[in-house]
């Protein structure tokens, strides 16, 4: 009765018009998670999101990953390089063979010449475009590139300042913008800074779709590259809208604003089905971990303590407490990745084990084990850290371990997250729950096990050390063979898993939700999406 | 009034330093870091230390603020840590928007105010009385951003009537005054416009009927003036602080409210702060703060002298 007087009223106040009329055909509105368009000079901010949108749809990069399939763990492709092989007489060095025929947005050819001015920008602060802001998007992902070389038009060498066989994933987070249209663009303006702000205004990549227009904050509108040197996308607009609010992105789908929406609110995900729209989700390389400390009086030290945690969690108990939206984590990469190998130490939940291995710590009844971990409240990747840290909170204290946390701000724990278990900003922690993406083997294991990767240098927190572990990264990284290199991260994840060198919980599943005339999506277990593929009827 | 008009905006320039300065001090003591702003968490140390030196923030934060302050002087706001814009491009755009909201709203939530309290305190212990009184408390006392939530889920979740977020089918850069973009500042309006509808009806109520119990209305009575005289006699009277009262709440509108803002995507100044604080954006924080108070003062020196014009026993020296 109630909907039906408020229906008449607002019928007889307000035109017929609606909201989110019939748009063009092939027009896709996504209401991302991000409050700001991402940066759309080439190397985009907002984390991987910046890249799921603005970076792989409007630039290429020498390599990319394989987004076309939802059903096996995303791998390495050739990109703008065809192929490419690391020098046998000089390591650090790399060859790659570039794809010929492909053009910017512009027009102008992508060549050797660009793939340097694209190294350049970023890592040498001699160069005439070189951007900080771009830096420090860029060259953190990059950890050992140092510079690149022309051989001739279609070859370049890229030069690592080590042995690295990971350069080539790393690369994926490298765009080629085209220095062609920036060169015009600085014809006209000041200073590269205000040049650069101007290409983000208009940029030009080679990817397969083009920006047409940008609002600030508030939109950004890509067309469908015709002239595309892959596979051209099927969509013939992309509308990309920062709603950063879950129920108001929500809202926008439920009232037709947007076709498809990032991370939906959890408590509406029953209300959206019901309404017909589609949610969907696939296992990421995300890790939602407790990261324990590996110094100083930490009872994580001792491997039994951190076996005896990853046994005592329910992690389906707590993949009920998400509404189904995760899956559990018995390692870094699940099973059945090429890193995962074979490790002894199988996590799952076993109380009476959990125990038993605490008993032989020492720790039980009468000499209960105390806990202090630093969490956040919210934050980018974080899932929902509160309820599930409160969940295993309560599952920890049946075999006798009290947990206290130290709560913090998002971006504090972040900060503190460089600074190392021995900082003061630790607060005494013996863990600390920070998400991470795991795509990248540097990202995934390497800057955690790596002694030199301790805190401040990268994001061994813990300050873990051991010399075995060192060999196993030397040797991964020396490994220029991909399936030797797969082998040698193998051996270095399963050493991890038996370590127990994380309390893995989780890995998140990035739900979207979409209209069903949304057709021909895929969501790979990956980070990314190739927005090639869906279309809209 | 030369002079005063004069001593007012210098009085400004304190205050747009002192707002400067404890805007500042507030972002460096708050936990976290600015560099946030402009590189992901897991970047190594020698590129944050890099990145700081390019942008300066390996500057001690008294150096840090007179370059600030030495660039405000000159009319730069500076850029923005996290998308290297000038800060002054996305502020003006959020400024207009923000007014676009707020004037709305003000429209909305002043009239119903005028015309509720005028009512309530015409006829004092009614039943009309009493309902504007309900009226006016639930408005000052409904949390802005549930009110929000809940007509986006009967307008445009359950009726589909109007939009849920956004300023207008291709943003505000398009914004026009047809129904198409109409429709998206509706909603947003009528949530921020319940507080001043509930302040103004209060104040308005308050005012009506202690005017109505002075001496000259009765004079006025007897000299045989009825409703529509007498009610313009009251209006004059009145008006001075009503006025007064409504260009605080204008001032509080044009602030933006970062809640309300952020339910609709409403690309105004309290979503660019709300953005701005997650990120630790510095310049954005700095820049939008110190407009924002800049306003306030503006609207208060206007206000003070409409109050001059309308009651001439208010003298300003």
């Amino acid at each position: 009765m109630l909907r039906r007087l408020l229906l008449a009223a607002c019928a007889a106040l307000l035109p017929a018009t609606l909201p989110g009329g019939a748009n063009a055909q092939g027009t896709i509105r996504i209401g991302m998670t991000a409050a700001d368009i991402p940066l759309t000079h080439g190397q985009p901010d907002q984390g991987f999101e910046g890249n799921r949108f603005t970076g792989i749809p409007l630039y290429d990069s020498l390599t990319a990953w394989d987004l076309s399939s939802a059903d096996r763990p995303s791998t390495l492709i050739p990109g703008l390089a065809e192929r490419w092989e690391s020098d046998p007489a000089d390591r650090t060095r790399w060859i790659f063979h570039l794809r010929r025929g492909v053009t910017f947005h512009d027009g102008s050819p992508f060549n050797a010449d660009a793939v340097v001015w694209n190294v350049r920008k970023v890592l040498d602060r001699d160069a005439p475009h070189y951007d900080a802001r771009q830096v420090g998007l860029t060259a953190s992902r990059m950890p050992t590139l140092r510079r690149a070389e022309k051989i001739d038009d279609y070859t370049v060498a890229l030069f690592t300042s080590e042995p690295d066989s990971l350069l080539p994933i790393n690369l994926t987070n490298l765009f080629m913008a085209s220095p062609a249209h920036w060169e015009r663009l600085r014809a006209q303006h000041p200073t590269a800074e205000a040049t650069w702000n101007a290409f983000a205004a208009n940029p030009s990549g080679t990817g397969p779709f083009r920006l047409v227009r940008l609002v600030p904050r508030e939109r950004a509108e890509m067309v469908r590259n015709e002239s595309y040197w892959g596979t051209r996308a099927r969509a013939e607009r992309i509308v990309l809208l920062p709603i950063p609010d879950a129920n108001a992105r929500t809202a926008a789908l439920l009232s037709n604003q947007v076709d498809w929406i990032e991370a939906p609110a959890p408590d509406a995900l029953p209300q959206i089905r019901s309404r017909g729209f589609v949610i969907t989700h696939n296992v990421q390389p995300h890790v939602w971990p407790w990261q324990p400390c590996f110094v100083g009086d930490s009872p994580l030290r001792d491997v039994r303590v951190r076996r005896a945690l990853n046994l005592a969690i329910d992690r389906e108990q707590i993949r009920a407490l998400l509404g189904g939206l995760m899956v559990p984590a018995v390692g870094t990469v699940q099973p059945g990745h090429p890193w995962w190998g074979n490790p002894s130490f199988q996590i799952r939940t076993d109380l009476a084990e959990a125990r038993r291995l605490l008993a032989e710590a020492g720790y039980g009844p009468q000499r209960p084990l105390n806990l202090r971990v630093q969490i956040s409240a919210s934050g980018s990747g974080q899932m929902q850290p509160l309820p599930m840290n409160e969940l295993i909170q309560q599952q920890l204290r049946q075999v006798g371990v009290h947990v206290e946390f130290d709560v913090v701000e998002w971006n504090t724990l972040f900060t503190n997250w460089r600074n190392g278990c021995q900082h003061p900003s630790a607060r005494g922690a013996h863990a600390i729950n920070v998400s991470f993406a795991a795509m990248d083997p540097f990202f995934a294991m390497v800057r955690f096990w790596d002694s030199k990767m301790a805190a401040p240098v990268s994001n061994n927190w813990g300050m873990f050390s051991d010399p075995r572990f060192d060999a196993l990264v030397a040797a991964a990284r020396n490994a220029f063979d991909p399936a030797e290199r797969d082998a040698a991260l193998a051996r270095l994840h399963a050493a991890g898993v038996d370590e127990a060198l994380f309390i893995w919980i989780a890995h998140d599943v990035a739900p979207r939700a979409m209209s069903r005339r949304i057709q021909g999506y895929v969501q790979p277990q990956s980070w990314f999406v190739d927005l090639r593929l869906p279309y809209i009827q | 009034m030369f002079y005063y008009l004069i001593r007012r905006v210098l009085y400004a320039i304190p205050i747009a330093l002192a707002v400067g300065f404890v805007c500042f001090m507030l972002v460096q003591i708050a936990p976290g870091d600015p560099i946030n702003a402009i590189v992901p968490p897991d970047a190594p140390a020698d590129v944050v230390e890099q990145v700081k030196r390019d942008y300066g923030l390996d500057q001690p934060l008294a150096v840090q603020f007179g370059i600030w302050l030495m660039k405000v002087v000159q009319g730069d706001l500076g850029r923005s840590l996290a998308t290297g814009r000038p800060v002054w491009a996305d502020l003006s755009t959020a400024i207009a928007n923000t007014l676009t909201l707020a004037a709305f709203a003000s429209l909305i939530g002043f009239s119903a105010g005028v015309v509720l309290g005028g009512l309530a305190g015409t006829f004092r212990g009614s039943v009309i009385d009493r309902l504007a009184v309900s009226t006016a408390v639930a408005g000052v006392s409904v949390p802005h951003y549930w009110l929000g939530m809940v007509l986006v889920v009967i307008f445009s979740v359950q009726l589909n009537l109007l939009p849920a977020m956004g300023a207008g089918p291709g943003g505000s850069a398009d914004w026009a005054w047809d129904w198409e973009h109409f429709q998206h500042l509706i909603l947003p309006a009528v949530t921020l416009s319940v507080i001043p509808m509930g302040i103004v009806t209060r104040t308005v109520r308050g005012i009506v009927a202690e005017i109505m119990n002075q001496e000259f209305v009765v004079a006025l009575r007897a000299k045989g003036l009825t409703g529509w005289g007498v009610f313009q006699h009251v209006v004059k009277n009145a008006a001075p602080n009503v006025l007064a009262v409504m260009g605080l709440q204008l001032g509080y509108l044009m602030g933006g409210s970062i809640l309300v803002e952020t339910v609709f995507s409403w690309p105004g100044t309290g979503l660019l702060l709300n953005s701005a604080i997650f990120q630790r954006d510095l310049p954005v924080l700095q820049g939008t703060i110190l407009v924002l108070a800049m306003f306030f003062v503006a609207l208060n020196l206007i206000v003070d002298l409409l109050q001059t014009a309308l009651d001439p026993r208010i003298k300003r020296f």
